[in-house]
């Protein structure tokens, strides 16, 4: 069995070779491929301006959900002071699940960013290849007979299309990885549309089970003692004592 | 030889490292089979770490095809399958897919 690494340089060279069986003629095989070079360059310009869009839609939607989170640590205090744990417990249950989401997303959108640069970069490099291209073949054309012609622009292009589909690929993994971010972040939208207080207790789907697992974790627990270890250094206790029975 | 760091660029290596190459080649393989997520990364990581070390980045005008490539170093177990089964993960040049 071939090893991987040469398998898949013959997978790229492959990838690429059909484009060049369709001119009979040299020089129709130099200009075919330059103009094909163009087109495809512009749609890996077009992918990496996709991908740049998703990923500003995404850190659009961050900074909503971190809202969130505020807005559900505030409801929790409110409840609270108006003696009710259990809604307190809710909202910050929510709260803890909302942040881990977060926080995967976060970590993801880092890898995001660093793919993102490369792709820039392969774009460069890309467009260096193409004009280097445009250049050589016009030496191919002048000084090479047609048989040594066919081989010089095998190589070529077969050397421009294995940067092709390396910036086509780096664009695919990027747009993957966008739409995984988009389909949790959807996930993170749902679970904090319905509201911190209300219809909390439906089925068991996956995000009431995460919900269930945190709660366990203490965490919530954690923040409920001290959310009230504050507010019974205020006034408040006092006046909640002499109410007891409202 | 030519060896290209998909997503990184080429490189101009020394023959001579084929023999340690082809050795984490084989992790790869390994750790594919193995269903090892962890090994694939290292050995990977091992892999672009050679090449980076030892080899000499190509000019960007440089139209040579690399007579190796190495997949990128957060390569899943899932997209490395589907490179040893098929031609799947590899997309079609951009050009073939819309106009």
């Amino acid at each position: 069995m071939p090893g991987l690494m040469s398998r898949l340089s013959l997978i790229f060279k492959a990838k690429f070779s059909k484009a060049l069986d369709r001119a009979e003629n040299p020089n129709e095989t130099l200009d075919y491929s330059y103009e094909a070079q163009l087109r495809q360059l512009q749609n890996v310009k077009r992918g990496i301006a996709d991908v740049t869009t998703a990923k500003k839609r995404l850190e659009l939607q961050y900074s909503s959900m971190q809202q969130q989170v505020d807005k559900l640590d505030g409801q929790a205090r409110q409840a609270l002071a108006a003696n009710r744990e259990d809604l307190a417990r809710e909202a910050l249950t929510r709260k803890a699940a909302v942040q881990q989401q977060l926080g995967g997303i976060m970590q993801q959108g880092q890898q995001l960013e660093a793919q993102q640069q490369k792709l820039i970069e392969g774009e460069k490099t890309l467009q260096a290849k193409v004009e280097a291209f445009r250049s050589q073949k016009e030496v191919i054309k002048a000084q090479y007979s047609a048989a040594e012609a066919q081989v010089r622009i095998g190589e070529a292009a077969s050397g421009i299309g294995e940067e092709m589909a390396d910036v086509g690929l780096a664009i695919q993994r990027a747009k993957d990885k966008t739409d995984q971010m988009q389909a949790r972040a959807n996930a993170i939208d749902e679970l904090t549309a319905t509201g911190a207080l209300e219809d909390f207790t439906s089925s068991g789907d996956d995000i009431d089970r995460q919900l269930a697992a945190i709660s366990q974790s203490g965490q919530v627990d954690d923040e409920l003692a001290k959310m009230k270890s504050q507010l019974e250094g205020g006034a408040a206790p006092k006046e909640l004592e002499g109410e007891e029975t409202k | 030889m030519i060896v290209r760091l998909l997503g990184e660029g080429q490189f101009r290596v020394d023959d001579s490292l084929l023999a340690q190459l082809n050795e984490l080649d084989d992790k790869v393989e390994q750790a594919v089979e193995a269903g090892d997520e962890r090994a694939l990364w290292d050995a990977l990581q091992a892999l672009a770490d050679v090449v980076r070390a030892n080899g000499e980045k190509l000019a960007d005008e440089d139209l040579a095809p690399s007579d190796a490539v190495i997949p990128p170093e957060d390569l899943s177990l899932e997209e490395a399958r589907e490179l040893l089964q098929d031609e799947g993960f590899i997309p079609d040049v951009p050009a073939e897919q819309t106009s």
